[in-house]
């Protein structure tokens, strides 16, 4: 193992132990930071040690003990930290820590920017000139960010634990939140795929760490399946593929198989949600082996048992029209038209998709160069300005 | 930990009382002292700059919710707080800000 997988790897878990033995986050971060140093100093010359998450957070302990005797600070909290030294090694593997710090990131009395940028710091130890790049803002702002949010963690008395059992319900959505906002963060950027790699890799923790909540596997599983599609959203020139025209070969078939199974496995539980619900959709688009193939269908039904967004019942309007015919989804779409979707770009191109798909082309080019006017992402301007041509040249 | 609850909500509600809130909170042992207040009309705002008084007629500023009542409470975390604040009657009509009490340096 690398040292960069060492770090990737036991980060999260020295900062989970530290804060619960200090209860102090600004000090846990810089003790693991420094164990990490001694590390990169001293494994070279004395070997890998055969634990080295113990020996780091052990080091990292010892740091916060001699921290703490420098300062003086409250001979209670020295006498409690240093009360682990008696024990013969640290507990360094109290597996709720990661989780503890998870829920403790994630709870809703922050801000949700605050949120992210804490689990990315703590949880997934990237810097915080790495988050400020991530989220494009000055160094000093995110630094500004995260130590509002420890401070207020600290101060107005948010718990570090995992939440009882009646809270669950509640509490555990925000972390699913939380790293589902990141994914999509990387995801809707080439710039920043990085993001979702750690949005995926949080997601895997959290399955682990809870076992036995379905919408963990279930957002793990959605998670991977828009990733195993990375690939092909773009071409290389940066303009938008839709999933019926994008190369189905180059989609990664091995990440497909990982969460078709995982997601099995969760739904088995019989306690379906909406992230459970909405990776089977990306099920049934990733397993088909054509886009004629598509069971939209299914795909319609499942959309039925989510929420009633508008946005989601746009999506069940597209599959409704793919499954029973363009006039029937055309129809759908102009009843959602009066709603709070208009003015959302998505609206008229799929209306100008129904159109182009009957071949009444003239009320397509209208419709897409509606959708043009509400702008969207470069990426989503490029693919509506070719079907612009394609429909005005006549389909 | 000590939270104030500073409980907002337009006047009308003034003299709706608490429906049982006070009751559960003292037979929980968490309310350390709290009141509810005459409405922000007969409030009168100090402010003393270069040595003069300045007095002016109503509250901080004048917004549709006003403090109507406070709760000094004490109890295990914010968790608590939330669940305390979110059963008061007021926060299903007005809003309750939760706020930490300055505690002198060397406790925390």
């Amino acid at each position: 193992m690398t040292f960069e997988e060492v770090y990737r790897q036991e980060w999260g878990q020295v900062v989970a132990t530290l804060i619960r033995l200090t209860g102090d986050w600004e000090l846990a971060e810089e003790c693991a930071q420094e164990a990490f140093a001694a590390a990169l100093q001293r494994w070279p010359r004395d070997g890998v040690p055969d634990k080295p998450g113990a020996w780091l957070t052990t080091t990292a302990r010892n740091r916060a003990i001699d921290w703490l005797r420098r300062e003086a600070v409250g001979a209670q909290k020295l006498k409690e930290v240093a009360a682990m030294t008696s024990e013969s090694e640290p507990q360094y593997d109290v597996p709720d820590d990661r989780l503890r710090l998870m829920f403790t990131c994630c709870h809703p009395a922050l801000a949700m920017e605050a949120r992210v940028a804490l689990t990315l710091r703590t949880l997934a130890g990237l810097s915080t000139a790495e988050i400020a790049r991530a989220f494009l803002v000055p160094e000093t702002t995110m630094s500004k960010r995260l130590t509002r949010a420890k401070q207020k963690i600290q101060y107005a008395g948010i718990p570090y634990r995992v939440p009882p059992a009646h809270l669950l319900p509640e509490r555990t959505p925000a972390v699913l939140a939380v790293l589902y906002l990141l994914f999509n963060e990387g995801y809707s950027d080439v710039v920043r795929t990085n993001l979702s790699g750690e949005a995926i890799r949080l997601a895997r923790l959290l399955v682990q760490l809870m076992p036995d909540e379905p919408e963990a596997g279930g957002l793990l599983a959605l998670m991977l399946l828009h990733d195993a599609r990375r690939a092909t959203r773009l071409t290389a020139d940066g303009v938008l593929v839709t999933l019926e025209e994008q190369d189905r070969t180059r989609w990664d078939h091995a990440g497909i198989t990982e969460a078709v199974d995982l997601l099995e496995t969760t739904l088995r539980r019989g306690a379906p949600g909406p992230y459970q619900v909405q990776a089977a959709i990306a099920a049934c688009h990733a397993t088909a082996r054509t886009a004629e193939d598509t069971d939209w269908p299914q795909i319609a039904g499942l959309y039925g048992q989510l929420k009633q967004t508008p946005v989601i019942a746009l999506n069940r309007a597209v599959a409704i029209g793919m499954a029973d015919g363009p006039a029937i989804g055309l129809r759908l779409v102009d009843e959602l038209a009066a709603g709070p979707l208009s003015g959302y770009h998505l609206l008229p191109a799929t209306r100008a998709d129904f159109f182009r798909r009957l071949g009444r082309f003239s009320e397509a080019a209208s419709a897409y160069r509606e959708a043009l006017e509400l702008a969207g992402t470069e990426a989503e301007r490029g693919y509506l300005q070719n079907r612009l041509r394609e429909v005005s040249a006549g389909g | 930990m000590k939270y104030l609850l500073m409980i907002c909500g337009d006047e009308s509600h003034a003299n709706d009382g608490c429906g049982g809130w006070s009751e559960e909170m003292e037979r929980r042992g968490v309310v350390e002292g709290g009141a509810g207040l005459r409405p922000p009309g007969e409030a009168t705002t100090v402010r003393v700059r270069d040595d003069e008084l300045m007095l002016t007629d109503g509250p901080f500023a004048e917004t549709k919710e006003q403090i109507g009542g406070f709760v000094l409470i004490n109890c295990a975390d914010l968790d608590e707080a939330i669940e305390i604040a979110a059963k008061h009657p007021a926060a299903a009509y007005g809003t309750i800000e939760i706020r930490p009490v300055l505690e002198p340096p060397g406790v925390v």
